[in-house]
């Protein structure tokens, strides 16, 4: 038995209206490759921001080396051996790898010196780097070099990764595993935070599994199957509810082998991309956040065009539509960011129903608007759904999240759609304004729209949806009824494990 | 320790006093500054902001000027504030300005001697439309090649200058005074003459432009799904996007409007009160209206009053010049102080101040 590095004892911190990590204890012994595993929202960015000192817990402690551990930022964490590789990076284009090294250190040696010391430790771990070259040039692989390198230099007990493996290629993610386990043999202990979980029982020791902000396990993932794992993620509590089973209707909405650059530099781009939303039909779509459900709403939505004939709306092309003549057609969508994308938070709710509506409800005549139809309408979501606020005339960014998100769907579902998509339609909202807007939507789906729900929240795709997909890493997985679907088969839907079914099967 | 803190709706009062206030702050730095010059702050302070509307000597010169000089003013704000609130950022309409100017006069020139009612119309579509040109050229490098219209703006008002002093001395020369340099003088040429309306009023057609443009405006931006767009831009462009706000068509439309605008007050200008293409023919209006349409809160009647303001202080600045001998450039920072106030004051409208002890966040 290694002795422990890292103790947490009754790790607690409370958000507004969340508790993000209650009572965590468990430890890192010195070497170890731990596994921090969760969900999104699991708590397990909370968590390790509390190691790194850029989080102060409410309660409970945590003693490195057995002497009390309690940084108030992350220079003092770094001076007791604790390094961090984020999951973004926060490096400049435009400097030259030591440069960038250096901005990095509390005492950086002489350029000359680190250039050289940059050079030793980057082979020494099988990473190699040139000092010299501008980060600008490197790609997204490299810079995750230069973070590490800037860690390993300052000779770190304790290497926090956050999701390391999301922009590697496969072949540098074998790179990056080689290099983590000549750490560990030397000392170092990591603390790996992901939800793969093949790359976790591949590469971890021990894993701590987090749900809900609580510790649902400590256990060794090599004598774990993925299943297990993945069971213990998501939770054994859900039990898929029985729908009634429902005659399909006629194809509404079908997306063909279509892949999409996202429009972002973090974006995840979308992956030959096919489904198909019939009438009446509910469809699911899960995975952890990240793995393209932002580039799907938005092309869908019509926010990212595509070629013409890859997505279809009633069998009519519409790839190259934008949303306005997407909505005309009989598709809305809204979007998961409610402040700044479904809503603008400095307008009045009366210029944000406007914005949205006002082809479909005919709230301009010839591009003049007729405010007092539009002050109607959105009295009107204001009542049907339940928004609690003073009136029409409130800022958008005055509404709490719950009732900001009833008026964002009420305005879309009383578009009367044909087909709607929502991204995360209940997240932040509290349960009873949740069960409300997730009833709503299954009305229009009876009334025979097509609904499409994006979200991570697996207990509400179980209770509205029926049919089943998750997104990976861009990649939609084949859509399965979501009648008769365990929970195992979506944990693995949503993990990509997907992929590996032969070498998974073999294991068991 | 001082504590920002982000208010829940952004204050009306303040909205509505800033303005107010940042006219009180300038007059008392101003002042400063010209004791500092050492000139009497309170004639000088005076001078600007009273004598040329109440003072029996100058009011007969001043009050139509306060019209000539602010129309421009108006007419170019109005015009650039549509674009400011989609954070869309002219900061060039000093060279539409020049160049609408130089587009009507053109027109102008190449009809001379001719009579024709038809003669202004064209210059006035000829006007607007340099302007409009001129405008672009940094809209299109912004859409296609992404660069920065405030640079790209700016600094083709040094482009237009310099084009304006090729021109004024040389095509547009006037071939029968060879000597001087500058056009012909289009005061004299009847049917290019922007002239009085009412006489020693000072409301000539650019007077009546700047209210079309005020109204126009207003109506666009309160009851036009254009100017919600406008707004929507400027705000939340993600949520623009959604609306389904296609970014390029807007920086072409706001950059246009701006331009078409700026082009129009250099036309009216040219071809009335300043009569002629000379090398000093561009005063600083384009600029100056980047202060009107701030100090007017963006809003098409607010500057409509700024820009009263602001023409004042151009001729009560021209006054200070030559009663008190007060350098024009201290008229300029004047002018600038105003601007400075006001951004300044506007913080408060978003944010409270509070004193908090010592705790850290």
């Amino acid at each position: 038995m290694r002795q422990p590095l890292l103790r947490l004892e009754g790790l607690t911190k409370a958000y507004p209206g969340v508790l993000a990590n209650d009572d965590i204890s468990f430890e890192i012994g010195e070497g170890q490759v731990h596994a921090l595993l969760g969900e999104n929202g699991a708590g397990k960015s909370t968590l390790v921001k509390m190691i790194y000192g850029l989080v102060k817990p409410d309660n409970g402690q945590m003693t490195l080396h057995g002497q009390p551990f309690a940084p108030s930022q992350p220079s003092e964490a770094r001076q007791k051996g604790v390094a961090m590789v984020f999951q973004h990076f926060s490096l400049f284009d435009a400097l030259d790898v030591a440069e960038n090294v250096a901005l990095g250190m509390e005492n950086p040696p002489p350029l000359r010196d680190l250039a050289k010391r940059i050079r030793d430790v980057s082979e020494e771990y099988g990473l190699p780097l040139d000092p010299g070259r501008l980060v600008g040039d490197l790609s997204a692989g490299e810079r995750q070099r230069v973070e590490i390198v800037r860690c390993l230099l300052q000779d770190p007990k304790l290497l926090i990764m956050d999701e390391p493996t999301s922009v590697l290629t496969p072949q540098e993610v074998e790179i990056l595993f080689r290099t983590l386990r000549q750490l560990s043999r030397e000392g170092t202990a990591i603390l790996y935070i992901s939800h793969k979980l093949e790359e976790i029982r591949a590469l971890c020791d021990e894993a701590t599994i987090l749900r809900g902000g609580k510790k649902v396990a400590t256990c060794d993932p090599r004598e774990k199957t993925a299943r297990e794992l993945a069971e213990l993620m998501v939770g054994q509590v859900l039990t898929p509810p029985e729908r009634p089973a429902k005659d399909t209707g006629t194809v509404v909405l079908s997306v063909e082998n279509l892949s999409l650059k996202s429009n972002h530099p973090f974006g995840t781009s979308l992956k030959d991309i096919s489904f198909q939303l019939h009438a009446g039909e509910v469809m699911g779509i899960a995975g952890v956040a990240g793995n393209g459900q932002d580039e799907l709403l938005l092309m869908l939505s019509g926010e990212l065009v595509s070629p013409r004939d890859r997505v279809q709306l009633k069998g009519q092309p519409i790839g190259h539509l934008g949303p306005n003549a997407r909505r005309k057609l009989g598709l809305v969508a809204a979007p998961e960011e409610r402040l700044g994308h479904a809503a603008a938070p400095d307008m009045s709710l009366t210029s944000n129903a406007l914005l949205s509506a006002v082809g479909r409800k005919r709230l301009a005549r010839s591009g003049f608007i007729d405010w007092p139809t539009t002050e109607a309408f959105a009295r009107e979501i204001i009542e049907r759904f339940d928004v609690r606020t003073p009136g029409p005339h409130v800022l958008a960014r005055a509404l709490s999240g719950g009732n900001l998100q009833k008026f964002v769907i009420g305005r879309e579902i009383e578009l009367n759609p044909d087909v709607i998509i929502v991204n995360q339609p209940t997240w932040g909202v509290d349960a009873s304004a949740a069960a409300f807007i997730r009833q709503a939507l299954l009305d229009l789906a009876d009334k025979g729209a097509g609904v499409l729900v994006i979200s991570q929240d697996l207990d509400e795709l179980l209770e509205v949806a029926d049919s089943f997909a998750a997104l990976n890493e861009g990649r939609l997985t084949k859509v399965r009824p979501a009648k008769g679907l365990t929970v195992e088969e979506i944990g693995l839907m949503m993990g990509g494990a997907h992929d590996m079914h032969p070498a998974h099967e073999a294991a068991e | 320790m001082i504590r920002l803190e982000k208010r829940k709706e952004p204050s009306k009062f303040w909205r509505i006093a800033n303005p107010f206030l940042a006219v009180i702050l300038t007059m008392i730095a101003g002042g400063i500054m010209f004791a500092a010059l050492g000139k009497d702050p309170v004639a000088a302070i005076r001078l600007i902001f009273f004598d040329p509307i109440f003072s029996e000597t100058f009011a007969s010169y001043s009050r139509p000027q306060l019209l000539i000089k602010s129309a421009p003013l108006i007419l170019i704000a109005v015009g650039l504030a549509v674009g400011f609130k989609a954070n869309i950022w002219n900061i060039g309409a000093e060279g539409q300005y020049i160049i609408g100017a130089l587009f009507g006069a053109g027109v102008a020139l190449a009809f001379f001697p001719q009579p024709g009612w038809y003669i202004f119309p064209l210059m006035i579509l000829a006007g607007a439309f340099g302007g409009f040109l001129w405008a672009m050229i940094p809209a299109i490098l912004k859409t296609r090649f992404n660069t920065n219209e405030i640079l790209v703006s700016l600094l083709l008002v040094y482009v237009a200058e310099r084009l304006l002093a090729a021109m004024a001395l040389g095509l547009m020369r006037n071939p029968d005074q060879p000597g001087f340099p500058g056009s012909r003088d289009l005061r004299r040429y009847e049917a290019a003459h922007n002239a009085e309306l009412f006489a020693n009023t000072g409301i000539h057609w650019g007077v009546v432009a700047a209210l079309i443009a005020v109204i126009f405006a207003y109506v666009m931006m309160t009851r036009h799904m254009l100017g919600f767009h406008v707004q929507l831009a400027g705000q939340a462009p993600r949520a623009a996007r959604f609306g389904g706000v296609s970014p390029t068509r807007l920086v072409v439309i706001c950059l246009g409007i701006s331009g078409a605008l700026a082009g129009l007050a250099g036309l009216f200008e040219v071809s009335g009160p300043g009569g002629q293409v000379r090398i000093e023919f561009a005063s600083g209006y384009g600029f100056t209206a980047i202060i009107v349409a701030f100090l007017g809160r963006l809003n098409p009647i607010g500057i409509l009053l700024a820009g009263l303001l602001l023409g004042l202080t151009y001729i009560g600045g021209e006054l200070s010049q030559m009663m008190l001998q007060i350098p024009g450039a201290a008229i300029q920072v004047f002018q600038g102080m105003l601007l400075f106030f006001l951004l300044a004051l506007d913080f408060q409208t978003n944010y409270r101040i509070r004193l908090t002890q010592g705790a850290r966040a």
